[in-house]
């Protein structure tokens, strides 16, 4: 046997190379031509030569008139192939009716519900960015470490803003001391309206960079000036132009208007700063602004600075660390921190602890974030399960299409346009549902969205949305259903096998535990807010209102008033005091009383009132006595709250020496514990003194058997002749009282609505699955009747898989809606528990949600004539 | 008559086709040209060469039969046409009404 001689073979890679980019028509007699040359080359110069020959032969073919033509763009061919994908999509709708409402219909809600969301957190991400400093502005933050608990405020001592300037000058721009944004009344002639604004130094324009649109940014130069904002302005001088007129702040300071600037919009910080005033204007009103402008004690300022661009903001951060603490003379065991609160985590970072940043909104910025991706999630399984699962009725089609030379790729093509074509029209169905609802989503979220029609980014980030959704929509289908093989799929020997339902019960798991955790979630808020709102407060709010006084006119001629007004019988009691039910007026430590521990750290809060107080909010007296007018050296007394005692330790405080301030009080009484601040707080410990000088606040407690409508009337009148510039801006207490749960009234509905729509959508896909099983089962059922079958037994046997499928999701959803909820409440410190029946409650109601969807077809087919499903064939 | 242009590389392949007769195949095309004209022409440059004349119709192909060797790809046979000829013809007699053109004085060097 003669060895077989070895033959070398040109490259492999070559070859394929250029079979990949030679024209067809060329490509036989071109390989021939090289396989010879390679040959030639083999016998002339050896095997090794003629390979890198071979090599740079299919190199050099690649050149125009050899490569051949790559369809890169669609001809004009799959053009009209997709007019037919689209022409059959339409049919396919039309067809069948009910599958396309539900599919549309869920596919669109999903879409408006993330649109809405998308929206909202857009939102909340632009906070702010209207400021073109944005990046190097900040708020210095003091942080109280110890004692614990401590606390952060944005408060800060008068001293801070110089000392920033004087000491880390060259890392700031600027340096802006401000007052708290304050209820004032700014008049002119007899026009008066109470506005909010601040007290700030002459930077402060060129740093939030207002737009002016009369005068310039440096007109807070003068100690008279003040700039309005141009919804204020257009209030008090209508037309006109306010340059250079005199305004009058809280009836009594003559103020010269030096600019008006461009109302600064809802997601600004200072969105309700309506006028400006000077600083240096402040502090000459102020005397204790003057007495405190050297200490590091009062923390009642905010200081504002702008940083240079060199300058890091964490570096600065650091840097100032202990400005605060090291300037301090008393209490020096108090460790206190200091701070820059970047301006960008103002809004969604506002939250601290020990001194660090620890979130705040963001939480639930992510918290709808992931909600809505769920809820569109949701809708797009509907599609997907309600797609496989027609599956079967379009085997057929499938098998046919394939038959007659259809390619995997066209089918693939044909099942994503009708994917695409389906989320196109429910997108144009979520953007008109968004249109319509937005005025109400605005008033639960709050907020003031528009749809940025005139975006690009909008419309582009829509249409990528719908592109992705349809396609996330369209995959399984599309590759599920092309993937039928034609003969099984024509001769009806196709069997979807056992495990072919699987991904579909994954799918429909997947949404009831999504469904029953937002559930769970949206009970468990409403409890806590439910809980929260039933707490004793230990003051009775009917018919309490208050109003701000901030001239001096009331407590002139109190006595009058309240006289009168009782011999009206339009009220039972009136108080002055600063600080009021909803508000402390301020905090204090360093007091001490008998039997003090020297190194505790006390911390009272404390309100200013007149003796009237007590019987105006109906407080309880639970030890000694409240205060009277009677007796002057209760001008040197205290009324301290419950926890307050507890505080101190003291087992009997009535009749106590407190040492404060370099004076000696004596606590008179003990009242019960009011709710002031937060709800959700523990009642803090609270000292009332009697005031001596003006309050800012006069509460009224309306007559039980007055009308309100009336009762203010006549209060109106006497105040109007007695205090003729004070707008008569009264709030009800249990107004104010319910606003405390703002915040968490609106994520409750929010969350509500979330999972009422979760769960309607689940349901939607629920209803269709149902039908299709029970069309698909038609034959099955009808001879289950004729052999005797009742309609009982059918209906056990059509939602049995459902049911068992629903309850595998309640499992799986509690323990994670348990956890989660868990650490939510850890966030109040009075908080409700989570118990067991909600858990209980809230899988019965998805069980029962299901049996009834479920129900419906499963009855339908179970009582239809077994005559009518077995006729046919 | 507006007249096809022909170039230089062109009119050598026109004409070792023609020399080829019969036995006109993208490498005994290549080989020969190689061989009589001392210089080195790659694959692609032909095949682009001969598409081209192809194209103007101064070539027409045909495949011919699989054989053992080449790998089992047929050949592609060129045959000059008529018109091909004609052109051919054409540049010749141009050339010769330029040479005839040129003074005797003009190449006594």
């Amino acid at each position: 046997m003669t060895p077989k001689e070895h033959k070398p073979s040109p490259p492999k890679k070559a070859i394929s190379l250029l079979r990949w980019f030679c024209r067809r028509d060329l490509l036989e007699d071109v390989e021939g031509d090289l396989h010879e040359c390679f040959d030639f080359h083999v016998k002339s110069k050896g095997a090794g030569t003629a390979k890198w020959l071979f090599i740079l032969d299919v190199l050099l073919l690649f050149r125009p008139g050899i490569i051949r033509y790559f369809n890169i763009f669609p001809s004009l061919n799959s053009n009209s192939m997709l007019k037919t994908h689209l022409k059959i999509s339409w049919r396919n709708l039309l067809k069948n009716k009910n599958h396309s409402l539900i599919n549309i219909g869920g596919l669109a809600s999903g879409m408006a519900v993330a649109m809405s969301i998308g929206l909202w957190i857009q939102d909340e991400l632009s906070f702010n960015k209207g400021h073109e400093n944005y990046d190097h502005i900040a708020r210095v933050m003091q942080h109280f470490i110890l004692p614990k608990p401590g606390g952060s405020t944005k408060w800060v001592p008068v001293p801070v803003g110089s000392e920033l300037e004087q000491s880390f000058g060259n890392d700031f721009k600027y340096v802006v001391t401000s007052s708290h944004t304050e209820d004032h009344i700014i008049s002119k002639d007899n026009l008066s309206f109470s506005a909010n604004g601040n007290y700030m130094q002459p930077d402060a324009p060129e740093m939030l960079t207002l737009k002016m649109l009369k005068g310039t940014r440096t007109g807070l130069g003068e100690l008279n000036a003040v700039m309005l904002s141009e919804s204020l302005a257009k209030k008090l001088f209508g037309e006109e132009n306010p340059l250079h007129k005199i305004v009058k702040i809280d009836l009594k300071h003559e103020v010269k208007v030096t600019g008006i600037y461009e109302d600064l919009p809802k997601n600004s910080e200072f969105n309700d700063v309506s006028f400006i005033a000077t600083w240096a204007l402040y502090v000459s009103l102020n005397k204790w602004l003057q007495d405190s402008s050297d200490s590091w004690e009062y923390s009642s300022i905010q200081t504002f600075v702008q940083l240079l661009p060199h300058a890091k903001m964490d570096i600065v951060s650091d840097k100032i660390k202990n400005l605060i603490h090291d300037r301090r003379e008393a209490h020096k065991n108090l460790r206190i921190e200091t701070s820059l609160h970047p301006m960008s985590k103002w809004h969604l970072y506002g939250d601290f602890e020990d001194g660090k940043n620890t979130g705040g909104q963001i939480q639930f910025v992510w918290l709808f974030g992931i909600i809505g991706v769920f809820v569109l999630l949701l809708a797009c399984i509907n599609f997907m399960n309600l797609s496989t699962a027609s599956a079967e009725s379009r085997k057929k089609e499938v098998g046919i299409r394939k038959a007659i030379g259809s390619f995997r790729s066209q089918l693939i093509h044909q099942f994503f346009s009708e994917s695409l074509l389906v989320a196109m029209v429910a997108f144009v169905i979520a953007f008109n549902i968004l249109i319509f609802t937005l005025p109400w989503f605005n008033e639960v979220a709050g907020k003031q969205m528009d749809i940025p029609l005139s975006s690009p980014w909008f419309w582009i980030s829509c249409i990528g949305f719908t592109l992705l959704t349809g396609t996330i929509a369209g995959s399984y289908p599309a590759l599920y259903l092309s993937s039928f093989q034609t003969v099984k799929a024509l001769k009806g020997t196709f069997r979807s096998g056992k495990f072919a339902a699987v991904p579909r019960q994954i799918l429909i798991v997947l949404q009831f535990t999504v469904s029953v955790t937002l559930i769970v979630g949206t009970i468990i808020v409403y409890r806590q807010i439910q809980h929260t709102k039933d707490r004793p407060v230990g003051y009775s709010r009917d018919g309490l209102i208050y109003l701000k006084v901030n001239t001096g006119d009331v407590h002139k001629h109190f006595e009058v008033i309240r006289n009168k007004l009782i011999a009206s019988g339009a009220i039972r009691e009136m108080t002055e005091s600063n600080g009021s039910v909803a508000n402390y007026a301020y905090g204090v430590g360093g007091l001490e009383w008998r039997g003090k521990d020297p190194d505790f750290l006390d911390n009272f809060h404390i309100s200013e009132i007149s003796p009237e107080y007590g019987k105006t909010v109906g407080w309880e007296i639970v030890d000694g006595r409240d205060f009277s007018r009677e007796i002057i050296s209760d001008q040197k007394g205290l009324v301290i709250n419950e926890s307050a005692a507890k505080m101190m330790g003291l087992e009997n405080p009535v009749g106590e020496i407190v040492k404060w301030a370099g004076k000696d009080w004596t606590i008179l009484g003990v009242v019960n514990n009011l709710i002031v601040e937060s709800p959700y707080q523990p009642i803090l410990p609270a000292a009332y003194r009697l005031l001596d000088w003006p309050g800012n606040i006069v509460s009224l407690k309306i007559s039980p058997s007055q009308s309100i409508r009336d009762a203010l009337e006549k209060i109106e009148a006497v105040f109007k002749e007695y205090a003729p510039g004070v707008p008569f801006d009264y709030k009800f207490a249990d107004e104010q009282y319910a606003r405390k749960f703002n915040h968490e009234v609106r994520i409750g509905k929010l969350a509500s609505v979330f999972a009422v729509l979760a769960i309607l959508i689940s349901c939607l896909g629920l209803l269709g699955l149902a039908a299709f099983m029970a069309k698909k089962r038609t034959k099955e059922i009808g001879i289950r009747k004729v052999v005797g079958a009742s309609v009982f037994k059918l209906w056990k046997l059509m939602s049995k898989e459902f049911v068992s499928l629903v309850f595998v999701s309640c499992l799986i959803a509690l323990p994670i809606a348990f956890f989660t909820m868990k650490s939510w409440l850890q966030n109040y410190e009075y908080r409700t528990g989570v118990s067991w029946w909600i858990f209980v409650a809230a899988g019965a109601g998805a069980l029962v949600i299901t049996l009834l969807t479920v129900s419906y077809q499963a009855i339908k087919a179970a009582t239809a004539s077994p005559v009518d499903s077995l006729r046919s064939e | 008559m507006k007249r096809a242009h022909l170039g230089e590389f062109e009119e050598t392949v026109l004409l070792t086709v023609a020399i080829l007769f019969g036995n006109a195949y993208g490498f005994n095309i290549k080989h020969e040209i190689e061989k009589r004209n001392q210089r080195k022409v790659s694959i692609g440059a032909m095949r682009t060469t001969l598409s081209r004349l192809e194209k103007k119709g101064f070539l027409v192909s045909e495949l011919g039969e699989a054989t053992k060797v080449r790998g089992g790809k047929r050949k592609r046979y060129f045959k000059v046409t008529p018109f091909g000829k004609k052109v051919l013809e054409e540049v010749m007699e141009n050339r010769q009404q330029l040479w005839n053109a040129i003074p005797g004085a003009a190449f006594n060097f």
